[in-house]
């Protein structure tokens, strides 16, 4: 066997740090199926209170976008400022915008 | 007088025999510390013995506060003789292999989950307290170390091996997880705590359907007793309370 096929799949992991918020990418584990990969989790990035619900998926299932595709993919956005809702007044009830 | 300085001196021991056992697993499971087959392990099993370590904390500050003498939390962990631990044996016994480390934070945490909940009703208030916030711990670490049972016992032929080897050497110290303490009725009826006798059925029914899918075959019961909790230790007692007290033998009263 290699060394690599006797690693443990990678997981990245995503923590909610209370309700209402949104679940965010806080590192990686390594573990042989879902179930060890969440206890990993909570073993790993919730020593210290740092959330109420944890997300594991295996890093092989995440589509990531191609670094070498930067240009086109969001430069184009970069003189679009009238895609900001920033030209609107909004009424001082309207927090958290 | 004489009554209550009895049925004090049986809360004390009571207490350290709760303390100590995880007191002394604490110790021993933080051995592992930098030496886990991988780090998300090392720091899992790091986590199970820092929370250990807390429970006796808890324990024993009370147990001192109870006793009336002045003692605190270190120098109740710190600056005893070996005989004066009270621990069960099981606890002290070397880590061996992770199969081993793994069965028996499996074997403890099963009798421990009892314990507290048996203590949830205690006239101790405060150790009622500690059993509850213990409680949650202990679920964590009987969930960890009940997958990894299974896991291993139902795993490849070597790690098959090397916990049913795990087990048939660490069945016969549960025995003293059950046996029975002189001062039972003494803690009984002062509505302290369970008489540790009285868990065994919810231990065994815990227990023993996670054997059997870990594929492990439980070895019968023989009359061997160790006793650990009466203050008679193994020789690898010593060694570790070395280890331990080390710091504070050296630089007494030492604090950072």
């Amino acid at each position: 066997m290699t060394e690599a096929s006797r690693q443990w799949p990678l997981w990245e992991v995503f923590i909610r740090s209370k309700n209402g918020l949104d679940h965010k990418h806080c590192g990686s584990v390594h573990a042989p199926d879902a179930k060890m990969a969440l206890q990993n989790a909570r073993d790993v990035y919730t020593r210290r209170l740092e959330g109420v619900s944890i997300w594991v998926v295996r890093a092989d299932h995440i589509v990531a976008s191609d670094p070498d595709a930067k240009p086109e993919m969001f430069d184009p956005a970069e003189d679009k400022i009238y895609r900001h809702p920033t030209f609107y007044t909004l009424p001082d009830e309207v927090n958290h915008m | 007088m004489n009554t209550i300085t009895a049925a004090s001196t049986a809360h004390f021991e009571y207490l350290l025999r709760i303390a100590d056992t995880s007191l002394i697993l604490g110790q021993r499971l933080s051995e592992w510390c930098g030496h886990g087959p991988v780090i998300e392990e090392d720091i899992a099993l790091t986590n199970v013995a820092l929370d250990l370590i807390g429970q006796a904390r808890l324990l024993l500050s009370h147990a001192g506060r109870l006793e009336g003498k002045g003692r605190d939390e270190d120098q109740l962990a710190f600056l005893r003789t070996e005989a004066q631990y009270l621990n069960l044996t099981i606890a002290e016994l070397p880590n061996a292999d992770f199969a081993r480390t793994i069965l028996r934070n499996f074997l403890v945490a099963a009798w421990q989950r009892e314990l507290w909940q048996g203590l949830a009703n205690s006239a101790d208030a405060e150790l009622a307290a500690i059993a509850a916030k213990s409680l949650k711990e202990t679920r964590y670490h009987l969930q960890h170390a009940a997958d990894w049972t299974v896991r291993l016992g139902d795993g490849t032929e070597e790690s098959h091996a090397r916990m049913q080897r795990a087990l048939d050497t660490l069945w016969p110290y549960t025995a003293e997880f059950f046996s029975a303490s002189a001062d039972d009725p003494a803690i009984v009826s002062a509505v302290i705590g369970p008489a540790w006798s009285t868990l065994e059925p919810a231990w065994d029914a815990a227990v023993r359907p996670v054997l059997e899918v870990a594929t492990l075959t439980v070895p019968a019961r023989t009359p061997f007793l160790s006793h650990g909790k009466t203050g008679r230790h193994t020789e690898y007692m010593g060694h570790l309370l070395t280890e331990m007290q080390y710091l504070q033998r050296t630089y007494p009263g030492g604090t950072w």
